[in-house]
């Protein structure tokens, strides 16, 4: 949809600003990323999330919901919701470089 | 919207509207006790949390056994009566059927990764839903706040509920 600038890479997203390749992400890209949407610092809680996720990802080919999220990567649904505020589940993807999660739960 | 570094060959830079439609009030009614039935309430509030909608659930009637610690593991799914169940009705009161077809249904769910009941109502007390019984009903029921899953803030009254309410779009299940 769209080429933008990130961190000084050059970063295809999709009309919302979700990466379209996981591939282009790295862990500046993420910083970026999550200031813009108004994380002003990742913590090492925020970092286990993001790298649950991207294996994650890795392995099952899609984008893990906030239930899989919460249950396996070792930081609670309470947790989520200080780290990402208001849409977990969104923006812990955004961060990531993965698409939007599609799961219900 | 962020300026772009205005690097050649780039576009403007577009950023998610994360806040767009989280200033939303959302209350649910669930007002029946069946596995089948619990899970829509749950599933619709726990979506609207995810979206950083501010969610009220109320139960009432008997959506109570859905927070009734003696009975929110045990709720069950019956085909009698029910025609998506796909099966002849005559066969559906037999002695049997109703267990099988909650173990199924259980079964299923845990597959998707839907959590059962007791995990599901933590979950939503966890992402800050609201969660009250039904003063009317847990009198009827002979319940206290003790009885109820500790997530639940306590037991109000339909005009608390209908106060609370206010500006807030309304599910009833």
């Amino acid at each position: 949809m769209a080429t933008v600038n990130v961190a000084g890479h050059d970063i295809d997203v999709n009309e919302e600003g979700f990466l379209t390749n996981p591939a282009q992400w790295d862990e500046e890209v993420a910083v970026q990323l999550a200031e813009q949407i108004g994380i002003d610092e990742l913590t090492d809680d925020h970092w286990k999330v993001i790298k649950f996720l991207r294996a994650d990802y890795a392995d099952q080919g899609e984008t893990a919901q906030l239930r899989r999220t919460s249950t396996m990567s070792g930081v609670g649904t309470k947790e989520l919701y200080v780290l990402f505020p208001k849409k977990p589940a969104k923006k812990m993807a955004y961060v990531a470089g993965l698409p939007k999660p599609k799961g219900c739960v | 919207m962020t300026a772009t570094d205005e690097k050649p060959g780039t576009d403007e830079m577009i950023v998610p509207k994360f806040d767009e439609g989280t200033d939303r009030k959302l209350c649910i009614i669930c007002s029946k006790g069946t596995l089948d039935m619990a899970y829509p309430g749950m599933v619709l509030g726990n979506a609207a949390l995810m979206e950083g909608i501010e969610v009220h659930i109320f139960f009432t009637f008997w959506g109570l056994d859905i927070i009734n610690k003696k009975t929110m593991e045990h709720l069950k799914v019956t085909p009698v009566g029910n025609t998506a169940m796909h099966m002849p009705q005559a066969l559906s009161p037999l002695p049997g059927v109703a267990s099988f077809a909650t173990h199924m249904m259980k079964k299923q769910i845990e597959e998707l990764g839907v959590p059962p009941i007791d995990e599901f109502l933590q979950q939503i007390a966890d992402a800050g839903g609201h969660m009250y019984g039904c003063k009317m009903s847990a009198d009827m029921m002979k319940l206290t706040t003790d009885d109820l899953f500790d997530g639940v803030e306590g037991i109000i009254s339909a005009t608390d509920f209908i106060e609370l309410s206010e500006g807030a779009q309304i599910i009833f299940v």
